[in-house]
């Protein structure tokens, strides 16, 4: 199985006609089985199409049109714009929204998590490139063009999560390489704060039968790590865990933000070094080189894979 | 200043005809075309420039319009 | 952007919170006329974004006004830090008979903002969570309610406060948060909040940072402070290369070939993306290269922009060779890359297969990138070589070069 989405996973698009919109829904609906996706959102756009999908000027009529709830929501429009998008999405019934965009102030962010947990829905991002299940359906612009993203992705027993687009789908395919699938892959985003971190993504994981292994992507900044190892600590999670943490020069330049607007180093607790000690002593796995990953995965499985 | 990795020749038919160099000139994403007294002008310095999308090729008759790729003495349409 | 003390003061007085009557100047004269004003002693705070002013030097006291204006003019030419002062603030010396603290900052993993209060100020906060746990109060608030002043007063009364202090308390630690929430701040401090023999409260120092991506909603408030767009205030101030850098991912709105930092190795980097360009930069030095500056090349920038930047970078004084370096790259276009990096050698008279030390980014359109880096003669990998790899490769080029 996998976590989040599957085959039959149905979503809309909003901001669909932007030029990156238009090219990853091109993508998600080449990939795998063919992304269901059930429309389009963009206001004033109303009766076009995009590579097929029907465009709406509200989500409202989008859900009218398909004549079902729908599941999801890839949100694709500029940050002064999408906390907007994003509740209306929540009102209309979706439970799972993407967050593509970038630069989104942080009190927007809370709003919309806030507005999300009451509702009991769930955002991957912003900053994020979404979510991929090899061979089935992609969800947001991660691994690219659909044969792209074959080359890097294959089906299997590792849960990849990762807080850099880029390295979601070069960890992964580091794994392919060794032979070692991913169950899902998940791009959570770069920013201070996000819809879901590592520990809000493990129950999903600890409760999928196919995943085996955990392999995270980390940097300095934040204290989502520190969270992870609390959840591991504290919940039992049988699920080994591999991480990888780049950045640690960062810990040289306090003050300083480098790669995602998240990494800023503010306090002792956010330094690379810090988060590795933590991670560590939760029993997580710290890699020195992404090369060694597959190695440290197949050593905690405790078998050949 | 002429590209480095991309050249484009164009057909004098379709050069002088006013209306496909202003087809050419609004399909090209980056600008190689422009029209100046009615005829199709190559912008050299936005050559570079190709992202090889065809568009160009797909707006003017057959074997009309040629993208050159420089470095590899390949060419567009294949 | 972090604001200076004088004007985060200001933000604070415009929410309603009590301040002192101090001046702001750049100039030793006007300083001894603000003393003069002020009719007692004085300190005269240097306004720089750093810590430490105070062991510095940059804090001085006064008695006279002649006093204040010969520790001002001191102050406006000491470099603190690397930061040569905005202008000095003369504040009045305030009889204070307790110091408090008062703040609130976003918490990542709640997802809300918190507001800390405590009866122990003047020190770092941190600290005193550290040593009297008990005498911080913490507490979490809603970011879509209105908020209400009883949060406030639940923090403040949480930390054993009570009488007439905790009813003038909460009116400001109430303002402070809606200041925070309105204003998009990431930290809003009071620290000390002092409370003088007649039982008021006043704010006599106060940090504020606002975030970056929230600066265009805040125009106003920033154009009324007299914050320039220009000004970024990081940690470091911009070098020319660095601003060079900033010029460079202006050309166009294409794509992005930004956050140039500048360091002082021989090793000149074009790397991507955000995640990539920091696994890259660690795998550099931990195989013994020496960088000469950061960068992250992401969502598809034009040949003209990846050529300005690499030509910045190989122009740099001390650089060797470039490493140019990626992680897979779903958006960004490998032979669009290889046309401006290439490019950059060509127009600068360089050989790129001497120049370029490595080319490694694998993914979108990799098989013409490849063709082009072929016919120049440059080394190049794929997927198959990992980041790490590559870094080696590329330090062991550059070591060759030095030796």
């Amino acid at each position: 199985m996998s976590i989040l989405v599957d085959a039959d996973t149905t979503f809309i698009v909003q901001g669909i006609t932007g030029r990156e919109a238009v090219n990853l829904t091109r993508e998600c609906l080449d990939y795998g089985a063919g992304a269901k996706i059930v429309g389009g959102v963009t206001p004033g756009r109303k009766g076009r199409d995009v590579h097929g999908v029907p465009v709406f000027d509200t989500v409202a009529q989008a859900v009218e049109h398909h004549g079902a709830p729908i599941k999801g929501s890839v949100v694709t429009v500029p940050p002064a714009f999408t906390k907007d998008a994003m509740f209306e999405a929540i009102e209309n019934g979706v439970e799972l929204i993407v967050i593509v965009t970038e630069r989104i102030p942080r009190g927007d962010v809370a709003q919309m998590v806030e507005l999300a947990t009451m509702r009991g829905a769930r955002i991957i991002g912003p900053n994020c490139l979404g979510i991929i299940v090899p061979d089935v359906i992609k969800m947001g612009g991660i691994g690219g063009p659909a044969k792209d993203a074959a080359k890097s992705y294959s089906p299997g027993p590792v849960g990849v999560i990762s807080r850099s687009g880029g390295m979601t789908t070069e960890m992964s395919s580091t794994l392919t390489a060794a032979g070692l699938g991913q169950s899902t892959a998940v791009s959570i985003g770069g920013d201070a704060i996000i819809g879901s971190s590592y520990a809000e993504l493990m129950p999903l994981f600890d409760a999928d039968e196919q995943t085996q292994a955990i392999v995270i992507y980390t940097e300095p900044g934040g204290r989502m790590e520190a969270q992870l190892a609390e959840y591991v600590h504290d919940s039992g999670s049988k699920l080994p865990i591999v991480a990888f943490m780049a950045g640690r020069f960062m810990d040289e330049m306090p003050g300083m933000s480098f790669g995602h607007a998240g990494t800023i180093v503010e306090g002792k607790e956010d330094t690379a070094t810090e988060k590795i000690a933590r991670l560590a002593e939760a029993g997580i796995t710290v890699a020195e080189r992404i090369e060694d990953i597959p190695g440290l995965v197949r050593e905690k499985l405790g078998v050949a894979v | 200043m002429a590209g480095v990795f991309i050249d484009v020749e164009v057909a004098e038919s379709v050069a002088g005809d006013a209306e496909l160099a202003a087809k050419l000139t609004e399909v090209c994403p980056v600008d190689i075309f422009a029209v100046a007294d009615g005829r199709l002008q190559i912008v050299e310095e936005n050559l570079d420039e190709c992202v090889l999308c065809e568009l160009c090729i797909n707006a003017a008759p057959e074997g009309t319009v040629l993208v050159k790729k420089l470095y590899s003495g390949e060419s567009l349409p294949a | 952007m972090r604001f200076f003390e004088f004007e985060a003061r200001e933000v604070i007085k415009r929410a309603g919170i009590p301040v002192t009557e101090y001046g702001f100047t750049t100039d030793p004269a006007e300083a001894r006329t603000i003393a003069e004003r002020i009719g007692g002693p004085t300190v005269i705070k240097s306004q720089v974004l750093t810590g430490g002013r105070m062991k510095a030097g940059g804090v001085k006291f006064a008695d006279t006004p002649e006093e204040a204006e010969s520790h001002a003019r001191d102050i406006l030419a000491l470099e603190i830090g690397g930061h040569m002062p905005r202008g000095v603030l003369v504040d009045p010396k305030a009889e204070v008979e307790q110091e408090y603290y008062a703040g609130v900052v976003w918490d990542g993993t709640r997802k809300q903002p918190v507001m800390i209060f405590s009866p122990v100020g003047g020190i770092d906060i941190e600290q005193v969570a550290e040593e009297q746990p008990e005498a911080v109060g913490r507490r979490h608030f809603s970011n879509i309610l209105p908020f209400s002043e009883f949060q406030a007063k639940e923090v403040i009364a949480s930390t054993g406060v009570t009488g007439s202090a905790l009813n003038k308390l909460v009116p400001i630690l109430t303002r402070l948060a809606r200041l925070f929430v309105e204003n998009d701040m990431v930290l809003a401090e009071i620290n000390p909040l002092g409370r003088l023999a007649d039982g008021s409260f006043v704010a006599l120092d106060a940090h504020m940072d606002i975030e970056n991506e929230a600066r265009g909603r805040n125009a106003k408030l920033l154009k009324d402070l007299g914050v320039g767009d220009e000004e970024t205030r990081q940690a470091r101030e911009a070098t020319e290369f660095e601003l060079a850098g900033e010029a460079v991912d202006g050309m166009s709105h294409r794509g992005v070939a930004g956050n140039v930092t500048e360091f002082d190795g021989n090793l000149g980097l074009v790397i991507g993306a955000g995640g990539g360009s920091l696994t890259l930069f660690d795998a550099v030095r931990a195989h013994g290269g020496k960088p000469a500056n950061y960068c992250e090349i992401g969502g598809n920038p034009d040949v003209a922009k990846t050529a300005g930047l690499a030509k910045l970078v190989l122009q740099k004084p001390g650089v060797d060779k470039i490493a140019v370096m990626m992680s897979i790259v779903s958006n960004t276009r490998v032979d669009i890359v290889a046309r401006g990096v290439i490019k950059a050698c060509l127009d600068l008279g360089f050989d790129p297969a001497e120049k370029i030390a490595i080319f490694r980014i694998p993914g979108a359109w990799e098989e013409e990138g490849f063709k082009i880096l072929e016919h120049y003669g440059v080394e190049y990998a794929d997927r198959s070589v990992s980041l790490n790899e590559a870094a080696r490769r590329a330090v062991e080029k550059i070591q060759g070069v030095a030796a």
